[in-house]
């Protein structure tokens, strides 16, 4: 599999964008889609609700498991993806693309984020 | 992670070649799933599927007085099994809790096979060894004599068919007979854990990656495909089959379970765990335990094993095993709840899924049954 170079990476395997008329988008990695299975369920967080770097905004629920979903920055969510909601398995089939989570406008992010080169070889050790 | 080296199976470098997610299961290797889990359950309900399940402990008990020990060791019938036939049955302890749930083959007038979960395997073999003491029988551990594969799904008997001259028409759910499968000597059961009609071909272990491709080339016009652990476990839970260390444990009796008719007390002699069995039979029935009973959701969140049953603000049960469950397309649970509220449609029902009570529907086990 191979993260797109654009995108920077969080070590809880979200994605994150460059901003666009102001706000990111988040989404998981495909190697955190492949990790959860068949993804049923996601409950994302409102629009205009705040979050926080490295804090729980909502879950991902999966054939075995349901998993938190961690914003990778702080900041305020502009947008969530409805299409997503309505069919969670989209996180699988097109993580980086149609499965993207939700958008936010940055106020503030953590030092650690990683380059895709860097999320490759974190992933891989 | 554990830090003793995981088994792995004939067929682990199978698995790997064809990209399966392996996981630790009983402190085996064992493929996960191969691509999707929802595609793989769906293709053994409308098609077929491949299982490996080596890590299944088989036991062999032979000698003049198998049967007998048998009897003694398990709650069931054992001496009334007919050879080439095969019997669900359990082996509690003294106290009257379930060791395990294990399926017994009558291989001959004086051998059987006794399969057993795999995280139980050992405790199994430990009970059946001392509990054959004074017995004129043997019991011989030979979980590494066996490799099993499993073919499941509605072509299954066309596939099997293509590669065994076995009587395979004349062969009976729950019944086994040896023969050959693609040139390799097998011991062919028609038996499963999926809800579905199949096979399960016991091997020597040599022979494993042989007959799996065989199996994978005279299934591929069918649309057979490599299936994992997490779809055998979706596909037992519709079919509402108890699982040990979720639906069964050592916690529960066999009465406490639903599961008393396996108890056979018109059986001659002693049994381990009769007296205290017998005690919980008649508190049974003069006090109903909780009723295993199915839950299936109106939303789409997930009960999990664990999570609270609820009706307002009481707890009236605990769910044992839930999933999506890929047929019916909603999540699904198995649940030990009140008697009060155990009968299908009962009202007001909720599970407690971290916090929030979704509502879920009472109905009847099993979820989904075959059409024949």
């Amino acid at each position: 599999m191979s993260n797109p170079q654009q995108l920077r990476y969080s070590k809880e395997h979200e994605w994150l964008s460059g901003a666009e008329d102001g706000a990111s988008t988040v989404g998981i990695t495909e190697h955190a889609a492949n990790a959860l299975g068949d993804v049923v369920f996601v409950q994302l967080p409102e629009v205009g609700d705040s979050v926080s770097a490295g804090e729980t905004c909502g879950e991902l629920e999966s054939t075995k498991s349901v998993s938190d979903l961690y914003s990778p920055v702080s900041g305020e969510v502009t947008e969530v993806n409805e299409d997503v909601v309505n069919d969670p398995s989209l996180v699988n089939s097109a993580p980086f693309e149609g499965g993207w989570l939700f958008k936010v406008r940055i106020t503030d992010e953590p030092a650690d984020l990683l380059s895709a080169d860097e999320y490759t070889a974190f992933t891989a050790g | 992670m554990s830090s003793t080296e995981l088994r792995r199976t004939a067929l682990d470098a199978t698995h790997r070649a064809l990209g399966a997610t392996m996981t630790d299961f009983a402190g085996w290797d064992m493929p996960l799933r191969y691509g999707s889990e929802r595609d793989e359950h769906l293709a053994v309900r409308s098609r077929a599927g491949l299982f490996d399940l080596s890590h299944m402990g088989e036991i062999t008990v032979t000698g003049p007085r198998a049967a007998e020990l048998l009897d003694f060791a398990l709650v069931g019938n054992i001496g009334s099994v007919k050879p080439g036939r095969a019997r669900y049955t359990m082996i509690c302890r003294e106290d009257g809790g379930i060791l395990d749930d294990l399926i017994v083959y009558r291989l001959g007038e004086t051998e059987y096979m006794v399969v057993a979960n795999a995280s139980n395997a050992q405790v199994v073999l430990d009970a059946l060894t001392e509990r054959a003491a004074g017995f004129d029988a043997e019991v011989r551990d030979d979980r590494d004599a066996y490799a099993l594969l499993a073919v499941q799904g509605p072509e299954s008997p066309a596939i099997v068919k293509s590669l065994t001259d076995a009587d395979l028409d004349g062969l009976k759910y729950y019944a086994g007979l040896p023969g050959t499968v693609a040139g390799v000597p097998a011991l062919i059961a028609r038996t499963g854990y999926t809800g579905e009609d199949g096979f399960e071909l016991f091997v020597k272990p040599e022979d494993a990656v042989e007959l799996w491709r065989a199996l994978t080339e005279a299934g591929e016009g069918a649309g057979l495909v490599p299936c994992g652990l997490s779809c055998r476990d979706t596909l037992r839970l519709e079919a509402g089959m108890p699982l040990y260390g979720h639906e069964l444990t050592t916690a529960l009796t066999p009465f406490d379970a639903g599961l008393g008719r396996v108890v056979k007390f018109e059986k001659e002699g002693d049994f381990v765990g009769r007296a205290a069995l017998t005690e919980a039979a008649s508190r049974a029935e003069q006090n109903p335990p909780r009723v295993l009973v199915g839950l299936v959701a109106e939303g789409r969140r997930v009960p999990r094993a664990g999570y609270r049953v609820v009706a307002g603000t009481e707890v009236i049960g605990e769910v044992t095993s839930g999933a999506p469950s890929p047929t019916l397309g909603k999540p699904i649970a198995m649940a030990y709840v009140d008697p009060a509220h155990a009968a299908p449609g009962t009202a007001g029902v909720g599970v407690d899924i971290r916090g929030s009570h979704e509502p879920y529907e009472v109905v009847a086990l099993p979820f989904y049954k075959r059409q024949k």
